[in-house]
């Protein structure tokens, strides 16, 4: 996984509540292989239109925010669907981070195991940040992880980030070492549990057989 | 850490205990995982097993389903769409290549995974349950901590068999006294929503409470717990009780004879001690609660169905107003519309929400000698609803009404199987999304419980179903 670190970026205010994760990736994309890249099917619907032309006032369409690195949302932005592609299609199109008052809680999951850093503003700070690239677009804003905040002009906003997630992309750790380094307590785990909880085991185990 | 019995616990501190295999000091913890559910959405998490050449851990603690992207009607031994058999074939030979036990098309239980899991007796009380689906939640209507997660998660829990977690606050929400006729738990679910917001939830784990909730039938539970995740929960469950043991015994999967009486033993253990503190208290009072329908693009959109739809011009806060004009103009609904003058074009009676046995008899109760004026898709929860539907008459009420009646998946709710609703054609759906373009590019979707949709239906716009049932057997 990519560390996450500090960004300075062009940022994009996409003020649209309950940004669900439909709209980040249309359900007609999930079949797509993530080699593929997934950056072109980005809230294709909310881009294009149906004859699949740019729809040219939509935020991230305009020529100073195309190329934006930063979204700056609404509330629970994320909510909805758990498909982790539409992470993929946020990270494959070139956004590391987004900015948003709350988030959907798998959303924000699958964000960290990407690389991918979703850092929760206050709604009034998300309003203010996202009025401030409204007046000047091509402003670009600093994202500092080590420090939790945001500098936007002269100003400069705190974020909040769970703090596992925050170590973890600080590192780039990868969640599967770290269990590894664990192996001998979970079969402990295992084998305590299964004495404890006869029941947790599903009655046929043979995945031929036809009860 | 703790000493055993010096603090109340709730129900969700008992099963998140129960799976602690380790908590670090920075409060991350690794839980284990009793059941994991894989469909064909999983092909990313099986691919990166792939390329590590890694073995899944607990094969026979994982279960494979075929739902989201299998065809409802035509032939499902060879299906037509070659995309659409890529999909469906690469969860065979996933599950095939490690040895994992798959509800496939040719099987006779095959259906979507929430109803399936529930129905088999493979989602049972005190389970830790997780599927790359966020509709997992459902499974917590039998007392099961379950939860929806992303590829990543999947893909470690393949390898692992375990995931790490934070502890969710936790949430009660009481529901108490007695509905009036024709409110079913989707109403219920929707009011919920509606009061607290679309995240009003985050980051907390559900207890569903009071005497409405232990008076639902399993099928009600777990259309409720299915929608904890649009009001953004980690998750949502109801303590096991006597309806919980009287739906499970017998179940393939479930235990047998005595080793059923000695599982009902711990799983009567598993209710939030009396005095057990919540990190938030909702309370509602089910005469209160009124048939629901959504009007706009988020689930908590929605209003009793004797309403009107909100007016931008009313709304004082800008933000506020242009929201509401934003979801009223995708809807293409007029400020201030009487809901119940919102003609819709199409219905339909599915997914993981509402597909159970007890949807389909309230939709066909409202249904019975009466025909639908928009044509519409009914798709049971699994092939073995579908079964009971038919020795039941269910089909024939259905089809007489003229609404399709077809095969058991995910269909029109997701719409990746090809079961989509034209742009700009207004349905009224049993699912739980009524999500911009969620049933097809355009679409416009009002959710309701099926009797509603069934009223729908007979009316050819948004209806109160009282009128329509006073004087039948529900």
């Amino acid at each position: 996984m990519d560390k996450f670190t500090h960004l300075t970026a062009t940022a994009c205010p996409l003020p649209i509540e309950n940004l669900n994760t439909d709209q980040i990736l249309p359900a007609r994309f999930l079949k797509w292989p993530r080699s593929q890249g997934l950056g072109r099917a980005l809230l294709r619907d909310l881009r294009f239109s149906e004859d699949d032309r740019e729809i040219a006032d939509f935020p991230l369409n305009r020529p100073e925010w195309r190329a934006a690195r930063i979204l700056v949302g609404a509330r629970n932005f994320g909510c909805g669907s758990s498909r982790e592609a539409a992470v993929y299609a946020l990270y494959d199109y070139g956004i590391r981070c987004v900015i948003a008052p709350s988030f959907g809680d798998i959303f924000a999951g699958n964000a960290v195991q990407n690389g991918l850093l979703a850092a929760v503003v206050s709604e009034d700070d998300a309003q203010a940040i996202a009025e401030a690239l409204a007046r000047t677009p091509s402003l670009p804003l600093t994202v500092d992880l080590e420090r939790q905040t945001i500098l936007c002009g002269n100003q400069v906003y705190d974020f909040a980030i769970d703090k596992v997630r925050r170590l973890r992309l600080l590192n780039g750790w990868d969640d599967l070492d770290l269990t590894r380094s664990y192996a001998d307590t979970i079969a402990a785990f295992k084998a305590r549990d299964r004495a404890a909880r006869p029941w947790a085991q599903p009655v046929a185990q043979l995945p031929s057989s036809k009860e | 850490m703790p000493v055993a019995g010096s603090r109340s616990k709730t129900l969700f501190d008992k099963l998140w205990t129960a799976h602690e295999i380790v908590r670090r000091e920075d409060g991350d913890c690794l839980l284990w995982v009793d059941r994991h559910y894989v469909h064909e959405g999983s092909f990313h998490a099986f691919n990166r097993l792939a390329e590590r050449d890694a073995p899944v851990a607990e094969p026979g603690l994982t279960i494979g389903v075929a739902d989201h992207y299998v065809p409802t009607r035509g032939s499902r031994r060879t299906i037509a769409n070659p995309e659409i058999a890529r999909m469906v074939r690469q969860l065979v030979d996933n599950t095939a290549r490690h040895g994992i036990r798959l509800f496939g098309l040719d099987d006779p239980r095959q259906g979507i995974v929430h109803v399936v899991g529930p129905e088999q007796g493979l989602t049972l009380p005190g389970l830790l349950i997780v599927c790359g689906d966020s509709h997992t939640s459902t499974h917590g209507a039998l007392g099961a901590f379950a939860f929806g997660i992303g590829a990543s998660e999947v893909a470690h829990v393949l390898t692992t068999q375990t995931i790490w977690q934070r502890k969710p606050k936790r949430m009660r929400i009481a529901v108490e006294g007695t509905s009036g006729p024709g409110i079913t738990a989707k109403d219920i679910a929707l009011s919920i929503i509606a009061r607290i917001g679309a995240d009003g939830a985050t980051g907390h784990a559900i207890e569903f409470a009071g005497t409405a909730i232990r008076a639902l039938s399993i099928e009600g539970r777990l259309t409720l717990c299915n929608m904890s995740i649009e009001a953004g929960a980690r998750c949502g469950m109801v303590a096991p009780d006597a309806t919980t043991f009287a739906y499970l015994k017998g179940r393939p999967f479930a235990p047998q004879g005595a080793e059923f009486d000695r599982a009902v033993e711990d799983w009567a253990a598993l209710v939030s001690d009396a005095d057990a503190a919540f990190d938030t208290e909702v309370r509602i009072e089910a005469a209160d609660i009124a048939p629901i329908v959504t009007w706009g693009t988020s689930p908590e959109d929605a209003l009793p169905i004797d309403a009107r739809v909100p007016d931008p011009a009313q709304e004082p806060d800008a933000a506020r107003a242009r929201y509401l004009r934003e979801a009223l103009d995708y809807m293409g609904i007029a400020p201030g519309k009487q809901l119940t003058d919102i003609a819709v074009d199409r219905v339909f009676i599915g997914s993981c929400t509402n597909s159970r046995i007890e949807d389909l008899r309230a939709a066909a109760a409202v249904l019975a000698g009466r025909v639908s004026k928009v044509p519409g898709l009914v798709s049971p929860g699994s092939s073995l609803v579908k079964r009971q539907a038919e020795e039941e008459g269910l089909d024939r009420i259905f089809r007489d009404a003229g609404l399709e009646w077809v095969e058991s998946g995910c269909s029109m709710c997701v719409g990746i199987n090809g079961d989509l609703i034209a742009p700009g054609e207004r349905c009224a759906s049993t699912t739980n999304r009524n999500f911009r373009g969620r049933q097809g590019p355009g679409a416009r979707t009002h959710l309701m419980s099926p009797a509603m949709v069934a009223a729908a239906a007979v009316s050819g716009h948004l209806a109160d179903v009282r009128p329509l049932i006073a004087g039948r057997k529900v």
